[in-house]
């Protein structure tokens, strides 16, 4: 693109006060990296790509599906199937070719987190889920990268950036600030059990961008070492100052040997070896006998499960005693395969030694795809 | 000693509001006894207590009229 190019392009945001050819040449010079192109992804990559940041990189190794599209609004129809990173790519980059994006189609690790964020100035977290959170935010105290956080579910959303020296000269903060520990924890739903209102990661992940560019250009106020909560059915914000913790420390890799050796996923990687049973092996059990089939969804939660006999124990209801069933074989089922990996493991722990203890993986919402 | 309370994301659900009044409560530890009494499943849950929009650790007093903001952790993106 020619100097005019960019000017005629960018002109409306350009003309406005404090802002200037010099924080464009500021936005084009910069270095993005957004982890997730799924709702907050779409959203915060279709406006960063709008403003002309130089250089954006996706991390995704997931393919579009069709229930992704009444939030990730990037895609569409012809898109279910293929990757989200290579796609969200190919979309932007039509709508800008002035800027390079990058795409990388795998899943974030220890073993490439390093080298990956090392590469951008900023960083975005459109992650949907705390291994991969706690694992990026562990990695941009490492390599000193500013963190620009947000998280969806159902009606509310926050948004903050961790990790960037505050102009009064507090400590920066990071998410281990604020929750210093990793924890598998079975009551925090996810989208895909949880719901979320479509716009919501449309709004929090338009906001990551705002604190992205605001960053890069100077501009305004960030939202550094601070979290905005957001309330999208009463349109309300809370804004929340986070204090350095006394905990953060103990946890936190201390160089890049621990970070490559620390285990984000061991707890959901124990389960999965030992009780997860595919959909094929699933529907094979189902025929058996003496197999029983658990489902430990809270009621009202759907599709019904109308199609196999089975026994409904929510597991909410089992914080008093855990229960026992027929049969010799237990197979536990819920939406995504994630609270039934739960229910088995506590299953296990207490009749692993005399019954065959299972969970679906990928749930009933895959079973019922099929 | 008054104190509104507001709770975010899930905690919402399982108290059934996403405010309420307290009046005789003097501290963070007193409020998370009382609310565990009231609501056993929130002993179950992570979270973190902020007093007048700044977080806080441990046992603190509350000032009249201060809001307490009970915050879960959000994962979903």
């Amino acid at each position: 693109m020619t100097e005019k190019d960019i000017y005629n392009r960018y002109q409306r945001q350009i003309i406005l006060p404090g802002f200037g050819e010099a924080a464009q040449h500021r936005l084009g010079q910069a270095k993005v990296l957004v982890i997730g192109a799924g709702g907050l992804g779409c959203s915060s990559l279709a406006y960063l790509t709008a403003a002309g940041v130089g250089t954006i990189g996706i991390v995704d190794d997931d393919r579009i599906t069709l229930s992704n599209l009444h939030r990730q609004v990037l895609y569409g129809m012809e898109d279910i199937g293929s990757l989200k990173a290579t796609t969200a790519c190919r979309i932007l980059q039509e709508k800008n070719p002035g800027i390079q994006i990058l795409a990388f189609a795998e899943r974030m690790t220890t073993q490439n987190a390093l080298e990956i964020i090392g590469r951008f100035d900023v960083i975005i977290d459109g992650s949907d889920n705390f291994a991969t959170r706690y694992m990026v935010n562990d990695a941009c105290v490492l390599l000193g990268k500013p963190l620009v956080y947000g998280a969806v579910s159902q009606f509310e959303g926050q948004v903050g950036i961790f990790n960037l020296a505050n102009t009064d000269g507090r400590a920066r903060v990071n998410y281990r600030d604020l929750f210093p520990e990793l924890q598998s924890d079975t009551s925090i739903k996810n989208c895909s059990e949880a719901g979320v209102l479509g716009v919501l990661p449309g709004i929090i992940g338009t906001m990551q961008a705002n604190e992205a560019i605001k960053l890069i250009t100077g501009i305004g106020e960030s939202l550094a070492n601070r979290l905005l909560h957001y309330d999208a059915l009463r349109s309300s914000i809370y804004e929340i100052t986070i204090m350095p913790g006394k905990s953060s420390q103990l946890f936190l890799p201390k160089d890049a040997e621990a970070f490559r050796q620390t285990p984000y996923n061991v707890v959901c990687d124990r389960i999965e070896q030992d009780l997860e049973i595919e959909q094929a092996t699933f529907k094979q059990l189902l025929s058996n006998e003496g197999v029983t089939i658990i489902d430990i969804r809270e009621v009202g939660e759907i599709p019904l499960l109308d199609s196999i006999a089975h026994i409904a124990a929510p597991l909410s209801q089992w914080t008093n005693k855990i229960p026992a069933f027929p049969g010799d074989s237990w197979i536990c089922v819920c939406q995504t395969g994630k609270r039934s990996a739960t229910a088995a493991k506590l299953l296990f722990d207490t009749f692993g030694a005399t019954k065959k203890i299972y969970s679906l993986k990928g749930g009933l919402l895959k079973w019922i795809e099929k | 000693m008054n104190v509104d309370i507001l709770l975010f994301g899930q905690l919402a659900e399982i108290i059934g509001t996403k405010s309420i009044r307290l009046t005789e409560i003097t501290g963070t530890k007193q409020l998370a006894d009382q609310l565990h009494k009231t609501y056993p499943a929130l002993s179950r849950h992570l979270y973190r207590i902020a007093i007048n929009h700044i977080l806080v650790s441990g046992d603190i007093d509350f000032e009249e009229d201060c809001t307490v903001a009970l915050l879960p952790p959000f994962s979903g993106g």
